[in-house]
């Protein structure tokens, strides 16, 4: 798989940079959406296909309409700027703490990982019964043991929702 | 699977990365905007073959329903994209239907 991951990290990092340096917005929304698209092949990739699910459709599809209708009400380019030394040392001392941090964790697929410890396995071994035969843990633990979690998730969402389509909306019949 | 399938998928792997990459240069390169919608368009077809090539590589069959989500989204994003560059704005039709509807 080695030979698929790392293309496509570095399509990622190539797709990352053109959007930084682009100055026609309209093109940089179109490279968000192939860096939705690389982002969620490589998740895939990780074997997390409900997150690839979740990164397509939100980033590649919604986000980029949205993204489209706010270009509808601003500009279509952005102004030209000069590079600036100071953001760029920050970002990169950001970035090399970031990859530092890394070192910490285990490798990949590693059976001593956390992920493979902590959730106690009582929940890969009760969740069917508790949940009536349901065969989907991770569904049953998003929907009934984390229940509240995921209904105050929804309840954040749903409020960002509605906040964008009124700030998109309000401008439109402004507009008319 | 055989030795010789295996080599296949992973040719078939290699040779939709290199398309992918010269997809991705038109893209950045494109003049014009038809330039940068084909190679987009191009993209999003090649991630999805990807993605079923990796399917059978793996064996994860039910890594398809992903491809499919992606061709669906794929199209969505395109109409999206070429409705606004068409129109400039989005619901513009939407807009006026209710100026009508008002008036």
């Amino acid at each position: 798989m080695i030979f698929i991951v790392i293309p496509i990290l570095a399509l990622l990092a190539l797709t990352a940079v053109a959007v930084a340096r682009i100055r026609d917005l309209w093109a940089a929304v179109m490279f968000t959406g192939i860096y939705s698209f690389l982002g969620a092949s490589w998740m895939l990739i990780l074997d997390a296909p409900d997150v690839a699910f979740t990164e397509a459709a939100v980033g590649a599809g919604i986000s980029t309409v949205l993204m489209l209708a706010t270009l509808a009400l601003t500009g279509k380019k952005e102004k030209p700027s000069k590079v600036k030394v100071m953001p760029l040392i920050v970002v990169g001392i950001t970035g090399a703490a970031l990859i530092y941090g890394t070192f910490d964790m285990p490798a990949y697929g590693s059976a001593e990982a956390p992920i493979q410890q902590y959730p106690n396995p009582s929940f890969v071994e009760k969740s069917k019964e508790d949940m009536h035969g349901l065969p989907n843990v991770v569904t049953a633990v998003l929907a009934s043991y984390r229940g509240y979690d995921t209904l105050g998730e929804t309840a954040v969402i749903f409020t960002a929702g509605i906040a964008v389509l009124l700030i998109l909306r309000k401008d439109q019949e402004g507009d008319a | 699977m055989s030795t010789f399938m295996e080599y296949g998928f992973v040719a078939c792997s290699l040779a939709i990365l290199t398309t992918m990459t010269l997809a991705l240069i038109r893209a950045m390169l494109g003049p014009t905007v038809f330039d940068r919608v084909l190679a987009l368009n191009m993209f999003g077809t090649k991630t999805v073959l990807l993605i079923c090539v990796v399917s059978f590589l793996s064996g994860r069959q039910d890594f398809i329903d992903v491809a499919l989500l992606y061709s669906l989204m794929n199209f969505i994003g395109m109409v999206a994209l070429l409705r606004f560059s068409q129109l400039g704005c989005f619901g513009e039709s939407e807009v006026e239907a209710e100026g009508g509807a008002k008036a």
